[in-house]
């Protein structure tokens, strides 16, 4: 009997509900925190540790003539002070593309400036010292003389080649992509409506609590490098670390302690810290880099800048034809390593119009260099400005065909029944439930209630506004989304599963613990998966010495592809278990089951070993067991979406907002939230994190921006200027799911962590200028400030 | 640049310390790094997110706009003191069955920060907690489950008076 005979957990459209699966169990791993007893990377201490600060450029394009550093060698408690040129005979360099990507450039980028800084921020010259603060002091004494070059900031400007930014190039497009169903041309010439909007989208960024940090400990005997990191995918950079450094793989370790927020700004190679592993090893000793939050501003990556203007064709009786797209986004001055800065555009391109049944796209995406600090990929990549400009210009077409949004949305998006479903662009859906989500969310919010509330209000001067957006999300990426284009980042995770000898259950696993919950879900899996309960359980993840190997934390593949991981080695665990039952107690398998921690008879249910005692005979006294026979008490099991290139999900938000006309303030009433991620695991921990990605784009829509002035200074890089949702403006959020499950896997998990950063912003949007259709004013930039509501309104 | 040294004596966490500290030292810089009390956490180092808050006599202040010097002769306690006397044992229960966390980082600052809330107002409505946390930036739940779990609490603070913190 295999050991998918044994536990039919899961049968067609149901969903996995036994025992842990499926209830909200709070975090286990959550009390260390809730004690201020977590370990971050500046929490750690060890000997003879040394701080690094990094010179970054003080000018967004400039040439370095001359650096002098006597000074600042003779200051207290300075250990070393390294350049480019100092570091580059130890690292690498490297470049951010890939070739799935096609055409996409990019200039060689090094961990510290050689000839000339290229962004406001980019690291020159690190200083390190026996603290933190003697490092800032010397940093001060460090001379440089710059010559500044013309600074290229506004994309257009790049578009154009005004100036050429890195002349080997010849232009400054990074990297361009065009999809083209064709007779696109035809159809909207001869459609009943077509909507015209240009969009644009702030530069933001994501304000991880907790600074990027990285702690690289060097054993100069072993030739060996320990990194402690606050990364979501360690062995991405164990490799990464390993080829830079010329250190075998075998003397590499990557390990991930807490980490105090990520959200993709924690998942890419930062040469700050590449520079700081380099530096641990010149200096045969640990080396700290913990980036405070001014420095955070302008070297975490940043995301986001797009201008992108879209038509939408559509019959009088309100059935959409297609859509015509054209992004223009800028990505600073490299293409990020290893994910590349191509991939945010690439998702506008592949996910706009995405809900909706239509037969015509065109879109054209253009990334290009500019002298601002670079962009990558950040929670939800591509998707909030994909989800904004489809549900804004859909919205566009409703009003103009004066139809309701809801009814609108009705009538275009894809039928619940039409899947599997394809795009004429080559996107594929298994199966969506777009229908279902939407009358879902209209019942929750009392759509029709809050309609009759507008009305009311404007009769007494009062502009209130429903904003919908629905939307699509990649979740579950396979080797379709990096490894098919060279990049060595693993699209498989694997899960490790050991019964210790008391009967209690460690889990290894490859993907890692922000905060999302993953170690309570794989442990909810583990325990049900086995038949064991969940205090027995022990997760261990983030150390890729110990740990299978995987891809981390990202693009919305921890719980449905670890947990899959988690789930197969379970089974595999708890069939090695049963035989190992069967030989102790002289018995046929079969007749075996193993729950609430024992062997029990499997039609009885009556307890027949505790697997406490199982394992004191498998590991204690083997002798005991049959001759020939061996336990099994630890498998792994490894799992990779082969079938689609994405688990696709889908969802729908509301917002309800209110607009003061006379100080262009935005008041957010109510905030509603659809999603279907097929199986919920954790109730509790997925409706948080869907709240939380609300509150990330609802910072998108009216609060974040990276202002940059024409000299290509950031203007607001700090937590006084640049601003954040905080509680007092975030409205309650209601959250709902619809269930699909998935069938490329046993678990049916889809991804769920980015849904709430996808949609929300549009949602916003959406309402804002559903408010003010009665002033005929429109808003389309964000974030939606008071100022530039007060220009739409014409005020200011 | 570096000034002397200065010694100050403080009571941190119920235990007298006596410690040299540079005069432009950082409260929080000095509980971290001078006392290994790792449990409040450095967010921003210019008073926005709250992250670095401790009490000192009693009332919450943020550890990065406070000088080391400054709590000489003062009594300063942390999340690891608090945690110890179990004085917030049942709003840390609360955060926890509520998942009002997820990475952590803003976690112990936030605690502080509520229970102040916690023994000044204890008939507090949602809009006062979201008002009295909003100086605690939070990037993770969203707030709700924070407001929730403050919520909670005070409402069993309420019900039964005798058994706040245990």
């Amino acid at each position: 009997m295999s050991a998918r005979d044994e536990l039919p957990v899961q049968g067609a459209e149901q969903t996995l509900t036994r025992g842990h699966v499926g209830s909200p169990d709070p975090r286990p791993n959550a009390r260390r925190l809730l004690q201020g007893r977590g370990v971050y990377i500046d929490d750690l201490r060890l000997p003879r540790l040394a701080h690094v600060v990094f010179l970054r450029s003080p000018h967004a394009h400039a040439r370095i003539v001359r650096v002098d550093s006597s000074r600042a060698r003779q200051a207290p408690g300075v250990i070393a002070i390294f350049d480019g040129a100092t570091i580059a005979q130890v690292c690498k360099p490297w470049v951010g593309v890939l070739a799935h990507l096609k055409g996409i450039r990019s200039p060689t980028q090094y961990p510290l400036a050689m000839e000339r800084a290229c962004w406001q921020g980019e690291p020159v010259i690190a200083v390190v010292a026996q603290t933190r603060a003697q490092g800032e002091d010397a940093r001060d004494l460090v001379e440089i003389e710059w010559e500044t070059l013309p600074a290229l900031v506004d994309m257009d400007d790049a578009l154009a080649g005004n100036p050429v930014l890195h002349p080997e190039l010849g232009d400054n497009i990074c990297f361009q992509r065009e999809v083209d169903t064709g007779g696109i041309d035809q159809v909207f010439a001869q459609a009943d409506i077509v909507v015209e909007e240009t969009f644009h989208f702030g530069r933001h960024t994501g304000v991880c609590p907790e600074g990027r940090a990285i702690l690289a400990d060097y054993n100069a005997a072993e030739h060996s490098l320990t990194v402690h990191h606050a990364t979501q995918a360690p062995h991405m950079m164990h490799d990464i670390i390993s080829r830079h450094l010329d250190i075998p793989e075998a003397n590499v370790r990557v390990i991930c302690h807490d980490v105090g927020g990520a959200y993709g700004i924690k998942v890419h190679v930062y040469p700050d810290e590449m520079c700081t592993a380099a530096i641990a090893m010149l200096l045969r000793r640990p080396v700290k880099f913990q980036a405070d939050r001014m420095e955070s501003f302008v070297s975490d990556i940043h995301a986001r800048e797009h201008k992108a203007t879209v038509r939408l064709a559509a019959t009088k009786d309100g059935r959409i034809l297609g859509f015509d797209l054209h992004d223009l986004t800028a990505i600073g001055p490299y293409s990020v390593y290893p994910r590349t800065s191509g991939i945010e555009g690439n998702q506008v391109v592949n996910l706009t119009g995405g809900p909706y049944r239509h037969s015509h796209y065109r879109a054209r995406m253009q990334a290009v260099f500019t002298n601002k600090n670079v962009t990558c990929q950040y929670r939800a990549v591509g998707h909030p400005i994909a989800v904004a400009i489809t549900e804004g210009i859909v919205d566009l077409a409703a009003q103009r065909l004066n139809i309701d949004p809801a009814e609108f949305r009705r009538r275009n998006l894809i039928p619940d029944d039409a899947y599997p479903y394809a795009f004429p662009s080559g996107i594929r859906f298994e199966k969506l439930s777009h229908h279902q989500c939407l009358e879902r969310l209209l019942a929750l919010m009392n759509y029709e209630g809050l309609r009759a509330d507008q009305a009311q209000a404007r009769e007494r001067g009062c502009y209130r506004g429903i904003g919908l957006a629905a939307m699509i999300e990649v979740t579950n990426p396979s080797a379709a989304f990096y490894g098919v284009g060279g990049a060595r980042i693993s699209s498989q995770d694997g899960a490790t599963l050991r019964l210790e000898p008391t009967g209690a259950l460690t889990v290894l696993c490859s993907v890692t613990e922000q905060g999302q919950g993953t170690e309570t879900v794989f442990a909810q899996i583990a325990a049900d998966t086995v038949g064991i309960s969940m205090d027995k359980v022990r997760v261990i993840t983030g150390d890729t010495a110990t740990t299978p190997y995987g891809g981390g934390t990202w693009g919305s593949r921890g719980a449905g592809i670890g947990g899959e991981a988690v789930l197969q080695s379970g089974r595999a665990l708890r069939a090695n278990i049963l035989e190992a039952a069967a030989a102790i107690l002289a018995c046929d398998r079969a007749t075996l089951e193993v729950a609430n921690d024992a062997i029990v008879d499997r039609l009885s249910l009556r307890p027949l070993l505790t697997l406490a005692e199982l394992g004191r005979i498998c590991y204690y006294r083997p002798d005991t067991l049959p001759p020939g026979f061996q336990s099994e008490l630890m498998v792994t099991r490894h799992y990779v979406p082969r079938d689609y290139a994405f688990a696709f999900t889908n969802g729908i938000q509301a917002s309800w907002v209110e607009v003061d006309t006379e100080t262009g303030f935005v008041k957010l009433l109510g905030h509603w939230c659809v999603e279907d991620c097929g199986t919920v695991i954790n109730p509790l921990l997925v409706d948080e994190q869907i709240r939380g990605g609300v509150v990330q784009g609802i910072g998108a829509a009216l609060f974040e921006e990276c202002c940059y002035d024409d000299a290509g200074q950031m203007l607001n890089a700090h937590l006084g200027d640049y601003l954040v949702p905080m509680a007092g403006e975030m409205p309650d959020i209601v959250c709902a799911h619809v269930q699909t499950p998935t069938h490329t896997s046993e678990l049916g998990a889809k991804g769920a962590g980015e849904a709430g950063t996808a949609g929300a912003p549009a949602a916003v949007m959406n309402a804002i200028n559903d408010a003010l259709v009665p002033l005929e004013a429109r808003v389309t930039a964000q974030p939606f400030t008071p100022e530039r509501i007060l220009a739409a309104l014409g005020r200011v | 640049m570096a000034l002397p040294e200065t010694e100050i004596t403080l009571r941190v966490n119920g235990e007298t310390v006596r410690k040299r500290v540079e005069p432009r030292q950082h409260l929080i810089d000095f509980l971290r790094e001078g006392l290994d009390l790792t449990g409040s956490h450095v967010g921003c180092e210019h008073g926005v997110c709250g992250a670095c808050t401790v009490r000192v006599d009693g009332r919450i202040v943020r550890g990065c706009l406070m000088l080391a010097v400054q709590a000489d002769g003062r009594s300063v306690e942390t999340i690891e003191g608090v945690s110890d006397s179990g004085e917030l044992a049942d709003l840390q229960h609360a955060f926890h069955q509520r998942n009002a966390l997820q990475c952590g980082f803003c976690t112990p600052g936030m605690l502080l920060c509520a229970g102040e809330l916690l023994a000044t107002t204890p008939a507090a409505t949602r809009e006062q907690i979201r008002e009295h946390i909003s100086g605690n930036y939070c990037r993770c739940t969203g707030y709700q489950a924070i407001v929730d779990a403050i919520e909670t609490t005070l409402a069993s603070r309420r019900a039964n008076p005798a058994g706040a913190g245990t």
